[in-house]
């Protein structure tokens, strides 16, 4: 049978850093992961990141990913991909599938680190080859090195709209335009200012109506919207575009952690329905720790820290380790959490351990 | 609400209030950096890349950086630094009637030293023909090349790229 003192289930930033930290604290730890890649989405981040020189701000974000692999493959983390997690049993089991059939793992502790599945839009047309979301669309460029189309419309301009928009431009393709059906822009400005630069238009309190095509995408419908998100009749314009990309949020992939019986609460601002957890990211299920999207959305470099103190403290809930490495981490979060963009986030995770030590009283 | 957050470009009243945007009178006194950077986000490269201390983020790194102009040499290491690709640098009077704008850029193919190259605001739109007098790239700078484009000078403050349009596979 199978055993490891520490499973995480997940081999994106969050995961890895897991990883890392709980086997650096001299735990025994294996990565499952149902991509046959690991890396989770950091390696198809080819902008460099933001932050301070201690979460490698300036640093390209498939480089960060090559440095974690780095570091787990020197300390032995054993990474084990193909393997789709199935469930999660009270005794610590985790099942998981392979080629070979149905697997399982016993794990002292378990870290979930699965991420968050983008968000979908419904409209007319949207069952059209050629709409999918930014994600996909970021796969393709920058994973596949295929793209999706010439000319984009992209739904959505928080950062990741703003920053698959540029990667498009820099693949090839044009962008037609992005549209954004609140009055401003959601995203950081220096990455809207990078497309405006590049003579991409920027509407806002817009969205799409209808995407326009026999079997494919020929053309989209833009509809102008009240300050209630209401069309406004008469304002509807057709562009030319053969590719509609959505980056219309995300939502925390849940499913594990409530099958392991972790109480749930709902945080719009953090992506909906999240664990709860305390500040050392432990849920209400002492064997299960959550770290990275999973916990709340939030970006890469915020998953890497969760990720780094989800290992620390687990390792420390086994007896391994110590805990002097636990403050540094919460101070660069603290950072991260800062400023009018993290403002709200470090608000709604504060919530989240209030209600919390509410659930646990 | 902010200009910038409506439109995705700075208008000239917020650049004006930048603290990382040098005086006219800084601006007289040759090559300078300008920090187009008007939001409090948690990022501070610009504060490490300068070797002469003229960026300051501080303790808080969600703080705006704000240039020393006296420190500011112009030397414009800190433009491909930016992960906002948000600092350019401008020596205003290269010439007695041209300036030399410098800027990120992250496209390929990259423009040509004495290319005559359409020049485009912060806002995409044309402002005027420039000359490529420089093509920094190299490991230091991590795949962001630095493009220095001679302007007739009265555009220095305009001037934020060329046009990605010429002759680029796939641009409009």
């Amino acid at each position: 049978m199978n055993k490891a003192q520490i499973a995480v289930i997940g081999a994106g930033p969050a995961g890895l850093s897991a990883a890392l930290e709980a086997a650096r604290a001299g735990a025994q730890v294996t990565v499952i992961d149902e991509n046959r890649k690991p890396g989770g989405q950091l390696f198809k981040q080819i902008h460099k990141f933001f932050g301070s020189r201690q979460h490698q701000a300036g640093t390209r974000g498939f480089a960060i990913g090559q440095g974690l692999l780095r570091d787990c493959e020197e300390l032995g983390v054993s990474v084990q991909l193909g393997y789709p997690a199935l469930g999660i049993f009270p005794d610590g089991r985790v099942v998981f599938n392979t080629a070979q059939g149905v697997r399982s793992l016993f794990a002292q502790r378990i870290i979930l680190a699965t991420g968050a599945n983008e968000n979908n839009l419904y409209f007319e047309g949207s069952d059209l080859p050629g709409v999918m979301t930014a994600g996909a669309a970021q796969t393709m460029i920058n994973e596949h090195r295929v793209l999706p189309g010439q000319r984009v419309l992209m739904v959505g301009t928080g950062n990741v709209g703003l920053i698959i928009s540029y990667q498009l431009l820099q693949a090839g393709a044009e962008v037609v335009a992005l549209v954004e059906a609140a009055p401003q822009i959601g995203g950081y400005a220096v990455h809207a200012s990078k497309l405006r630069r590049a003579g991409v238009p920027i509407y806002t309190s817009r969205t799409i109506h209808r995407a326009i095509g026999e079997k494919t995408v020929e053309g989209v419908e833009l509809v102008a919207l009240n300050e209630h998100f209401q069309p406004v009749p008469g304002t509807g314009e057709i562009l030319c575009a053969d590719t509609v990309c959505m980056a219309v949020g995300l939502s925390p992939m849940v499913e594990l952690a409530a099958l392991a019986g972790c109480q749930m609460t709902h945080i719009p601002a953090l992506g909906g329905t999240i664990p709860l957890h305390d500040k050392n990211l432990c849920t209400t299920n002492p064997m299960v720790y959550v770290a990275g999207d999973i916990a709340g959305v939030e970006e890469a470099s915020t998953a890497i820290e969760e990720g780094r103190l989800a290992g620390i403290a687990a390792a420390r809930s086994l007896g391994l380790g110590d805990d002097g490495r636990q403050q540094a981490v919460q101070e660069r979060l603290l950072a991260l959490r800062s400023g009018e963009f993290g403002a709200k986030r470090q608000q709604a995770k504060e919530d989240i351990l209030r209600t919390f030590k509410e659930a646990m009283a | 609400m902010t200009y910038v957050r409506k439109t995705g470009y700075l208008c000239s009243e917020e650049l004006a209030n930048l603290p990382g945007v040098p005086s006219e009178e800084r601006l007289s006194r040759g090559p300078v950096a300008v920090v187009e950077c008007a939001q409090n986000i948690p990022c501070n490269p610009c504060e490490d890349a300068c070797p002469r201390g003229a960026i300051t983020v501080g303790e808080e790194i969600t703080s705006l950086p704000s240039l020393a102009g006296d420190r500011c040499n112009g030397c414009g290491l800190c433009v491909a630094r930016c992960p906002g690709l948000a600092i350019f640098t401008v020596h205003r009077d290269y010439t007695e009637t041209t300036a030399l704008v410098s800027f990120p850029w992250e496209y390929l193919p990259l423009p040509q030293q004495g290319e005559r190259v359409p020049c485009v605001g912060r806002d995409g739109a044309y402002r005027c023909d420039g000359i490529v007098q420089r093509v920094m790239t190299g490991k230091a700078l991590d795949a962001t090349a630095v493009v220095s484009v001679e302007v007739p000078k009265e555009y220095c403050m305009e001037v934020r790229a060329i046009d990605r349009g010429r002759g680029i596979h796939g641009a409009r």
